[in-house]
């Protein structure tokens, strides 16, 4: 992966399991959202593939790319809701896009799924009426609209206070249960890191590529690399 | 032992914050350096850094470097901000630092500031850059920029295709906004200034006209004027400014809030949903808005010319139906849809490559009008030109 000449990430090589919750971890700048941009379809790789089962995302054609990309949804850092539409309108838009189901229909949906997240009754409300932590938890209700086989989330808990974090953990947890979601986090909040991941990569912004992969408590018990370890100990334990 | 090289006038003076002393052991290869006073930011200090470490410099080579403080009164940032030069240089010259003078605070903050070390080229004044590499950048930006034009252009005529053939994804409800947008609220603004330079084409006109007493001949001037030329032109100038620069806003916006990006990773063509109703909204509405401004224009000049220069409402009328023929009005329409094109792709355009920050959209704004003025002006030279070769 590479800015124009700015090389950020290099020898990546890490497998999704269905059913996963994958934690893509690392420092700040070390290329954690360049790398989720690849996976989602924004941002091409500079070099090597991306595959979706046996379909190389980025060296298929557009169509089936886009094809690839209606089976995922993503929860940006931001929420980034369409702040013309009410969050309704913006929870129906996929639906209305792509499924043939009627106004009624859809209405009940975009509900139950703001009920989800904690924001039943705000229907009719635009992003800007809401908080920061309301917006991203209406940003993930749209994520989950169209019940994506995976689910990408930018940094869940940054902005939300520590209930709302934990709830959002649990509500992962429990979409993989019941749904079968693959859920892909991109965060360095240890608190989640451990309570949700059963997988994971730690990319490193010094020799810029991945140091390891694996349950993150597998790499806490195993890995002898003291820059993993000082990451999932907050530096308290300080291997030299 | 200590030889003074320069000495506070003052030193008791600390309200005014004047501090620092160097002291240089003459003949031998330590030198001490005394903070006094007041150091505090927006306190004055005695003496910049780059003179102190300019002396440290001068004369023989040094083995250490003491730093401590004396009488010191207050102090924030601004000594540790002062004292970390000083250390940095000292390291640079392999000359060995004693910070144990100092308060406990300081030291802490030192240790701190040097604790992450900077990353190597992080820095960007570094690169300073030749004339003819600026040159070269600024010739490769304008062929990165002329790809992205036709890039775009291309997009937004797959789009309009798709529309065509009913297949395109955009919400009926955003045309209709966008066209409530871009017709109906701009007809204000509209006649005011197309009244106006009706009113300023007759004028102009009269003076010459008048000479010769042939007053009426101001209705041709004025209506082949507006009809042929300045209705379409300053609707389209009115619609850069306006429509131009707030669709560059409002989809720069959207890039900056990743809202573009959500439409992409759901699989909805941005282009689609977001351009092509603001395309075919301005393409609509704008032919429409160039006639008002035509029959406001043409009013315009048959307010001066019958108020002012003596001719009848009837004899006005009557020799702008004799000058203006349907095809001018053709040429004017045609021009308008030429140039309701242009500034919805130069404003989606600068709005859709918008960067990621407040002042790109700003930027982005800016240059959807001024490119949308640019290619309106251009275009209609060409369109004039044609016209005289062929003769209508």
């Amino acid at each position: 992966m590479a800015y124009g000449d700015f090389l950020i990430q290099q020898n990546l090589n890490f497998t999704i399991d269905r059913g996963d919750v994958f934690i893509i971890m690392g420092g700040s700048g070390c290329g954690k959202s360049t790398l989720l941009k690849t996976l989602i379809g924004l941002q091409p790789p500079a070099k090597g593939d991306v595959f979706y089962e046996a379909q190389n995302f980025w060296k298929t054609d557009a169509d089936e790319r886009v094809l690839i990309m209606r089976r995922i949804g993503v929860l940006y850092q931001s929420g980034a809701l369409f702040s013309s539409l009410t969050l309704s309108e913006n929870i129906a838009l996929p639906l209305a896009e792509f499924t043939g189901m009627g106004r009624a229909e859809i209405q009940g949906i975009v509900s139950y799924k703001l009920s989800l997240v904690g924001l039943a009754g705000f229907e009719d409300y635009y992003p800007a009426e809401i908080s920061g932590g309301m917006q991203k938890r209406a940003g993930l209700a749209r994520a989950m609209a169209m019940d994506p086989e995976i689910l990408f989330f930018d940094e869940p808990s940054a902005g939300l206070d520590p209930v709302s974090a934990r709830l959002l953990d649990d509500l992962i947890i429990n979409l993989r249960d019941t749904l079968g979601t693959t859920i892909v986090v991109v965060t360095h909040e240890l608190a989640s890191i451990f309570a949700i991941g059963n997988n994971s990569v730690f990319l490193d912004p010094e020799t810029k590529t991945m140091l390891a992969t694996g349950p993150p408590k597998t790499l806490l018990a195993e890995s002898a690399d003291p820059k993993i370890i000082q990451f999932l100990t907050r530096g308290e334990r300080n291997v030299k | 032992m200590f030889q003074p090289l320069q000495m506070n006038s003052n030193p008791r003076h600390h309200n005014t914050g004047e501090v620092g002393i160097v002291y240089k052991a003459a003949g031998e290869d330590t030198a001490t350096l005394q903070f006094t006073g007041v150091w505090v930011q927006g306190a004055a200090v005695a003496k910049p850094v780059g003179t102190v470490i300019a002396e440290l410099g001068s004369g023989q080579r040094l083995c250490r470097v003491l730093l401590q403080t004396h009488d010191l009164t207050e102090w924030d940032s601004r000594l540790p901000a002062y004292l970390v030069q000083i250390v940095d240089w000292c390291q640079q010259k392999g000359i060995p630092v004693d910070v144990s003078g100092l308060p406990e605070g300081v030291q802490g903050l030192l240790t701190l500031a040097r604790a992450v070390p900077e990353r190597g080229g992080a820095r960007r004044s570094e690169r300073g850059a030749s004339m003819l590499a600026e040159v070269g950048k600024t010739v490769l930006h304008g062929l990165k920029d002329a790809k992205g034009l036709v890039y775009f252009i291309g997009e937004a005529i797959l789009a309009v295709v798709a529309f065509l053939r009913g297949k395109a994804r955009f919400r009926p409800v955003d045309l209709v906004l966008c066209i409530q947008d871009a017709g109906p609220s701009a007809l204000g603004i509209v006649t005011l200034i197309s009244l106006l330079v009706g009113l300023i084409l007759a004028f102009v006109g009269a003076v010459q006209l008048s000479m010769f007493g042939a007053q009426i001949y101001i209705a041709d001037l004025v209506g082949l004027g507006t009809v042929r030329e300045m209705g379409a032109l300053m609707t389209a100038v009115i619609m850069s400014g306006r429509t131009g620069a707030a669709y560059a806003a409002q989809l720069g916006t959207m890039n900056v809030n990743s809202e573009i990006d959500a439409l992409k990773t759901m699989g909805i063509s941005p282009v689609e949903f977001l351009v092509l109703p603001r395309i075919l909204a301005l393409v609509l509405m704008m032919p429409l808005l160039a006639l008002y401004a035509d029959l406001m224009g043409i009013i315009g000049g048959a307010l001066v010319t019958v108020s002012v220069f003596d001719v009848s409402l009837i004899q006005y009328y009557n020799e702008t139906r004799r000058a203006v023929h349907l095809h001018d009005f053709g040429i004017g329409i045609g021009k308008s849809l030429v140039f309701a094109m242009l500034i919805a792709v130069a404003g989606c355009r600068r709005g859709m490559q918008c960067g990621r920050s407040a002042s790109a959209v700003g930027d982005a704004a800016t240059a959807a009008v001024v490119n949308s003025i640019v290619y309106i002006v251009v275009a209609d030279s060409l369109i004039t030109l044609i016209c005289s070769r062929l003769g209508i």
